[in-house]
């Protein structure tokens, strides 16, 4: 099973609206990766993105579904800037996975 | 409390600006001006708006004598936080202006319609238009996730045409910066906790590397870099301190070195200062020298990157782009 989720529709030409990206994790992306299915999302007519609305949307699939995550999460249109945002989380979230320290929130 | 607008408020003198406020009997507020000429900056236009917003109106006024360029301060809209009528009779409907009057924002959804219908007003490039929407984005989340603000936080925006820069101010009466650090980093100092909320990587809500679903502790971080790797200067004032990011020296070449530790940048600080009860953060972005966003998000990044880094990791993947 794959999904596409058009972002434009649900966060507006830049996406920043947080609590649009943690209903989309929680409804959308969560459920499909913990079938293995895959997740497209669609960023046409987005023009940017806040580090913060990527990392709510994506952090916690890639923490705790892993290499499924890597494997199935797909981006689609997105331009050069969302790119560069959305490889920032990548990096960190896959830093922060080798070495998890602290008191869990 | 008083406030006093003077005739060279910018955030080079900010934290002479932090010096001058009276926060003394918190119901009441009283804001005046210099007597022949006033010069304001965002960030002292939403500390004083957030002030009356938490004293009220009835409780809040503008004194004295307002000199003929206390109009700006009617078109940003103070007026209307006070009990004061404007003196100024103008044709509201004249060119205006690139700017963004004093805003409250209480919602994430104000916050979207905001950056959808405001930021326009300033008629920027679509790339700085990015690096506004992002800054305004970034800074009011914060407020409506960490400050437990009741009245939100009042935002205001300006270009400057002869410098060729937009100043943002964005201000909130909530618990302030030390409170929403203390549950899980214990600052020693409120000055402490600013340099704490300024390095990349921790977050008020988790000690865990990476953040929590919600949060990774890269806001102001991120915000502090865009001004530095523009030039440009960058306040922040909570509890009893406050720190300007100064500009960086124009004659050094190429992109100024990013740190994660806000100290190493040359800076002003004060831990001496007025107990403001909020937080305001305010940040220049000089148009003149802004890099494409992607340069900037690449440097910004990679200190980031090495910041949270606790140990190598052996092979990064990387997202697949269609």
């Amino acid at each position: 099973m794959k999904i596409v989720i058009k972002l434009r529709t649900l966060a507006g030409d830049f996406a920043e609206n947080k609590e649009v990206a943690k209903k989309l994790r929680i409804e959308k992306i969560m459920p499909v990766l913990s079938k293995n299915g895959g997740v497209v999302l669609d960023f046409a007519g987005v023009s940017g993105a806040t580090q913060s609305f990527i990392h709510a949307l994506i952090s916690d699939p890639l923490r705790e579904f892993g290499e499924v995550a890597l494997d199935n999460l797909y981006y689609k249109h997105a331009n050069e800037k969302i790119q560069k945002i959305i490889s920032i989380v990548y990096r960190y979230m896959q830093e922060s996975s080798h070495g998890e320290q602290g008191e869990p929130s | 409390m008083k406030i006093h607008f003077s005739n060279q408020e910018s955030l080079r003198n900010f934290l002479r600006f932090v010096a001058s406020l009276d926060l003394s009997n918190p119901a009441k507020l009283e804001i005046s001006t210099h007597e022949k000429w006033v010069t304001v900056h965002p960030a002292n236009l939403v500390i004083a708006a957030a002030l009356a917003l938490r004293v009220g109106k009835e409780h809040a006024k503008i004194t004295g004598k307002v000199p003929q360029t206390g109009i700006y301060l009617d078109r940003m809209g103070l007026y209307q936080f006070t009990q004061t009528p404007s003196p100024f009779r103008y044709n509201k409907k004249e060119p205006a202006g690139r700017f963004v009057p004093l805003t409250v924002i209480k919602t994430a959804s104000d916050q979207s319609r905001f950056i959808a219908d405001m930021v326009p007003l300033l008629h920027l490039s679509e790339d700085h238009a990015t690096v506004v929407k992002y800054i305004i984005g970034e800074l009011v989340r914060n407020v409506l996730e960490h400050s437990l603000a009741p009245n939100g936080a009042v935002v205001a925006a300006q270009y400057f045409k002869k410098t060729n820069r937009v100043s943002i101010g964005i201000c909130d009466t909530g618990i302030g910066i030390t409170k929403s650090m203390w549950r899980h980093w214990q600052p020693a100092t409120d000055l402490d906790a600013l340099f704490l909320a300024m390095t990349p990587g921790i977050s008020g809500t988790t000690r865990r590397e990476g953040g929590t679903a919600e949060n990774a502790g890269a806001g102001l971080f991120f915000i502090k870099s865009i001004a530095k790797i523009t030039r440009s200067y960058f306040a922040i004032y909570s509890g009893g301190s406050a720190y300007t990011l100064l500009k960086y020296d124009k004659r050094v070449k190429g992109f100024p070195r990013l740190y994660a530790d806000p100290r190493r940048d040359p800076h002003n600080e004060t831990r001496n200062a007025p107990a403001f009860a909020g937080t305001l953060v305010a940040v220049d972005v000089s148009l003149k020298i802004t890099p494409e966003f992607t340069a900037l998000l690449t440097s910004i990044g990679n200190v980031y990157d090495a910041a949270i880094r606790e140990r190598r990791r052996a092979k990064y993947r990387e997202p697949k782009f269609l």
